[in-house]
């Protein structure tokens, strides 16, 4: 069987080697890759920019970027007929490609989250080593956090006050730096699209900007959502009695300050929440006013067949209804859960309205391909470009999260910065 | 006994000397000599007659078996279309299983198991195109491979390294002409590249030998006493699709508008 057959269902006039050949995996790729960009940029609004109600926020969001930032390439390398040569890419780059970059912007993105990651936990990482190094009878696994934390210091011990101020310095200037590029990184997956001339729904320069708004908007959104679940584990454990967390006033505590966060997080979600949108339309718009060659099949794919997909399910359920809900007074931690979880859900569609839905006509302008994800898997292609694949790769950094949180605790840590 | 001073001035003068004619010499690597060698000035083009053609289907035929494209597989090198414009104005086309079998059933391919019937007196026109690679002058597919295993020969074709395509798809997405796929066996990126191994033993592709109507050609734009060459620069020829600026190599007599 030919690739992409399998869930490519052909209508009218579609030539033959046609066939919806970006599936889910490239759905994922700019999803997962705009929530590592959204959360970065979420942490720098406090590094950069100072704004003091996100202090909370900005350490947890920078950890949860360097957790999504090893599982955004996992959805490309799934989607590639030979896996293996991915490196290919990295070892004979070829600059008018796109993707040829991908591997020069990815790893310096990474090395800037790393690096900010050490500085913000510098000190944190010395007193483990310390503490760890003077206890005399270590357990195994005492022994093994002591042999990392001792390693991640890097041999740099000083944390005097002169030290700590000279990492803060660092990691404000590398936050900024870390914008610009976080932007680039996006915006570029966003150019991947909107380059291809040969596909006339991907082809506008407004791609990576609309990529850029929508990736901060899941962000922000995908932040809130952690944290708010992360609170809601701690305010458990505070309030079980046998729980060596126990402390029934911490929990009010823990839940003004919950409530305080996400109604401040939220007042940035829907202002680029707002400018992804208008952007979307304004593309939109610009199409039908213009109305070329390919506006007759654009027309009928977005007002026809992607009708749901693309004004129910992306603007209405995924922008306008959050869009009321945190506009509404009295935010509760319910209706936010409730609203980023919708968010969420929107930008996945609108990735997916860009990528299926620019496949879903032929080239020939006078046919269409509907696109059938695989659920059940019956063979490993099925599997890694299905509905498994897919959540896989939306699990990963969730499970990441978790074990990287052991070395890089993103609650109780002693105020430094 | 030499100084210091002079041996610094002297050895400085030398290096100076050395490197400034060493820079003269190019340094040419056997992939260069053979271009520079090879120079017999050759740009491969190709030509469809569509008035010729009947669509019978056994350029694809031959294509499939002599290019190793699994023979049922759903994807294809080359391909011939069917256009039937009613007198409504309205366009039907298709092109099932790539014309593999030639147009036997008169009734058009609406996919998913549909077919449309046609009465002949509602018939404006109708006719066959041939399609396959354009070998473009500027291949958007050539330019989006990450890795630089999609490349153009000097002779203007474009070729795959199946060894080294990692599989990615952007050049299926890149042409405009749909001619790229993926190897149902060898899973990497596959396209026409007018029979490369029998045109550079002189011998025709495996198409244009097999097309019993001589619809299809091929030739040398650069040699002015070619046959090909003559009729494309003196006669009237269409390309597919000049809006992308790719400038497409295969040229068409009797290119109609609805051509898609």
């Amino acid at each position: 069987m030919v690739h992409g057959e399998i869930w490519t269902l052909k209508e009218l006039f579609v030539t033959p080697n046609e066939y919806i050949y970006w599936s889910v995996q490239i759905v994922m790729y700019p999803f997962m890759t705009g929530l590592v960009a959204g959360a970065f940029v979420l942490s720098s609004l406090y590094h950069v920019f100072g704004i003091k109600e996100l202090k909370d926020m900005a350490r947890f969001a920078l950890v949860f970027s360097f957790a999504l930032l090893f599982a955004a390439p996992v959805p490309i390398i799934l989607h590639l007929q030979y896996p293996l040569r991915g490196i290919n890419v990295m070892m004979t780059p070829h600059f008018t490609s796109a993707i040829a970059a991908f591997g020069i912007v990815f790893s310096t993105y990474g090395a800037i989250v790393a690096s900010e990651l050490w500085f913000l936990y510098r000190r944190h990482f010395v007193e483990q080593s310390k503490m760890l190094k003077s206890r005399q009878d270590r357990t195994l696994g005492e022994s093994l956090l002591y042999l990392i934390f001792t390693a991640l210091t890097l041999g740099a011990y000083d944390i005097s006050e002169k030290a700590l101020r000279k990492d803060e310095k660092a990691i404000k200037a590398l936050a900024a730096i870390g914008i610009p590029v976080a932007c680039f990184l996006h915006g570029y997956a966003g150019f991947i699209f909107g380059s291809v001339k040969a596909n006339a729904l991907w082809m506008t320069p407004l791609m990576p900007v609309i990529f850029i708004m929508s990736a901060v908007v899941s962000g922000i959104a995908l932040c809130m959502l952690t944290y708010v679940v992360t609170m809601e584990i701690r305010k458990f454990l505070a309030c079980r009695k046998h729980s060596p967390a126990y402390s029934p006033e911490c929990r009010e505590e823990i839940k003004s300050v919950e409530v305080k966060v996400i109604k401040m997080t939220s007042k940035y979600l829907l202002f680029f929440l707002i400018f992804a949108i208008s952007l979307e339309l304004l593309d939109l718009i610009f199409r039908g006013y213009t109305a070329t060659k390919s506006w007759d099949v654009l027309r009928s794919v977005i007002y026809g067949k992607d009708f749901t997909s693309i004004f129910l399910l992306q603007y209405g359920l995924g922008n306008l209804i959050p869009f009321i809900i945190f506009l509404m007074p009295g935010l509760t931690l319910r209706r936010a859960v409730v609203g980023v979880i919708l968010v969420m859900f929107g930008v996945f569609m609108m990735r997916w309205n860009v990528v299926i839905g620019g496949q879903a006509f032929s080239l020939t302008f006078a046919g269409y391909m509907h696109y059938h994800l695989p659920i059940v898997p019956h063979d490993w292609e099925t599997l890694k470009e299905g509905l498994v694949g897919a959540v896989g790769v939306f699990v990963m950094p969730f499970v990441l999260f978790y074990f990287l949180t052991k070395i890089f605790p993103i609650f109780g840590l002693k105020e430094s910065h | 006994m030499i100084s210091r001073r002079d041996f610094i001035k002297k050895a400085t003068i030398a290096a100076a000397g050395v490197s400034f004619s060493a820079a003269s010499i190019e340094i040419l690597t056997p992939a260069r000599v053979h271009a520079l060698k090879n120079d017999k000035a050759l740009r491969w083009v190709f030509l469809v007659d569509t008035y010729k053609c009947v669509g019978c289907g056994l350029c694809v035929k031959a294509c499939k078996n002599e290019n190793e494209i699994p023979y049922d597989a759903n994807v294809t090198r080359t391909w011939v279309e069917r256009y039937v414009i009613t007198k409504d104005g309205k366009l039907h086309a298709d092109s099932p299983k790539g014309a593999r079998d030639g147009f036997t059933d008169p009734r058009i391919d609406l996919g998913m198991g549909r077919t449309e019937d046609i009465k002949t007196e509602d018939i404006k026109k109708a006719f066959f195109v041939p399609k396959l690679c354009n070998q473009c002058e500027n291949p958007p597919c050539v330019q989006v491979c990450p890795v630089g295993a999609t490349y153009q020969a000097p002779d203007g074709v474009v070729l795959v390294d199946r060894s080294w395509c990692i599989g990615c798809g952007y050049c299926i997405m890149a042409c405009p002409y749909g001619v790229r796929f993926f190897h149902p066996k060898h899973h990497t990126a596959e396209k026409c590249n007018f029979c490369y191994h029998r045109i550079n033993k002189d011998m025709k592709p495996a198409c244009v030998q097999a097309c019993p109507f001589d619809a299809r050609k091929i030739g040398n734009i650069k040699d002015p006493d070619d046959p090909v060459a003559k009729i494309i620069t003196t006669e009237r020829v269409g390309i597919l699709k000049s809006e992308y600026g790719t400038k497409p190599q295969v040229f068409y007599i009797g290119l109609d508008e609805e051509v898609r």
